[in-house]
């Protein structure tokens, strides 16, 4: 078990809450949450141990290039590939963003 | 079976445990309750080296179905096998009583449950049993004033202690892909050895303890498609008839008998286990 935290610089607030995805194997649970004060935060639980590196580079990747809103983001992983990770991180901004 | 009619369906199955409440539920009527972001879940995962799921991997979506107020309990079956601890249990075990609550007061609340789930959470044991007896209480208090209907669509089945809750259900839903069981294949194998019940014979488990076969043996009272349309309607039936006069599950004496005339010496094949269920026979 692992926890991880991380924080971006970002855009306007997330219009609304969402939800992506499920604890099962390989697979993760993101809860997004809109943020007010221009910043994104990120903290991770994670049962698979010693990938702090992997989480590291795939978040900056995602959140440093381009604006995305500002989201209080809660991740509860259950060893999702990096690509799962990405996909669902996205799949919670479109949620988000749904009028 | 033609194309056209596959085409038409609505895969149940393929939908996650809220999204199977949202179908069951009147269009734009679901409300949840405890939802992920009022995050009460199980304080017991993370100390062993789990990830917890916000909700605990339980659904409570309260709503009305064909208008008449329902709350719809669904586990989700792919968070930990959709075992049972001390929060999902809780959960579930409190909406059934508050709906019982509900119909003292002259409210007529029914509730469909929706099993997806190996049984009790090894990880929190006693508290995950204690919840389960708290389930089955809250059924059988319910269930003098409402249906309440089990479904179990699949794929993981139903077992353990919450296939008791499925038994006491006023009426069951299987499909196809659906199994029920007390005790799962793995652990029959281990115990009875594997010349008793081969775990990877999927064909020979289903052929036992799948949906069809439950049907047939009068264990389960709707045997339909995955199909969203097709659940819904044998579900909004049983709601719309009420609580049945006598449940299955007090027709203790007649089941006792008939699994009185089974020679457990010999392997049983599933015709003459449904002829036995029919007929009392064994033959």
């Amino acid at each position: 078990m692992e926890k991880i935290f991380h924080q971006y610089p970002a855009g306007p607030s997330a219009a609304r809450r969402a939800l992506a995805g499920v604890v099962g194997s390989g697979d993760l649970e993101v809860l997004l949450e809109p943020n007010g004060n221009g910043m994104t935060t990120i903290s991770i639980s994670t049962s698979v141990n010693g990938k702090g590196p992997v989480w590291n580079a795939l978040l900056d990747r995602i959140f440093t290039t381009g604006l995305l809103p500002a989201a209080r983001i809660e991740i509860n992983d259950c060893g999702a590939t990096p690509g799962v990770v990405r996909m669902r991180i996205e799949q919670a901004f479109d949620e988000a963003g749904k009028p | 079976m033609n194309t056209g009619s596959l085409l038409q369906r609505g895969s149940f199955i393929e939908l996650d445990a809220r999204n199977r409440a949202r179908a069951l539920l009147d269009a734009g009527s679901m409300r949840e309750l405890l939802d992920p972001f009022d995050r009460v879940r199980s304080p017991w995962l993370e100390m062993q080296g789990v990830a917890a799921q916000a909700d605990d991997g339980v659904v409570v979506a309260k709503g009305t179905i064909n208008r008449q107020p329902a709350v719809v309990l669904a586990i989700e079956g792919n968070y930990q096998g959709g075992s049972m601890g001390e929060v999902g249990g809780a959960k579930i075990a409190s909406a059934l009583a508050l709906a019982a609550e509900d119909n003292r007061s002259g409210v007529p609340t029914c509730a469909v449950i929706l099993f997806e789930t190996g049984g009790v959470r090894l990880q929190e044991a006693n508290l995950g049993l204690a919840a389960i007896a708290e389930i089955h209480a809250a059924i059988v208090d319910l269930r003098r004033y409402q249906s309440v209907v089990g479904i179990i669509a699949g794929t993981v089945g139903c077992y353990g202690g919450m296939s008791i809750a499925a038994g006491l259900c006023s009426d069951l839903i299987v499909t196809r892909e659906a199994r029920l069981g007390l005790n799962g294949p793995a652990v029959i194998e281990q115990e009875a050895g594997i010349s008793e019940f081969d775990s990877r014979d999927r064909p020979f488990i289903w052929s036992f303890t799948g949906g069809e076969q439950r049907y047939l043996c009068g264990l389960a009272d709707a045997y339909v498609h995955d199909d969203i349309r097709e659940i819904r309607a044998a579900m909004a039936g049983f709601i719309a008839r009420g609580a049945p006069a006598r449940h299955r599950s007090e027709l203790v004496d007649t089941f006792l008998a008939k699994l009185a005339q089974v020679d457990a010496g010999n392997q049983p094949t599933p015709d003459a286990i449904r002829a036995l269920y029919k007929n009392g026979d064994a033959a």
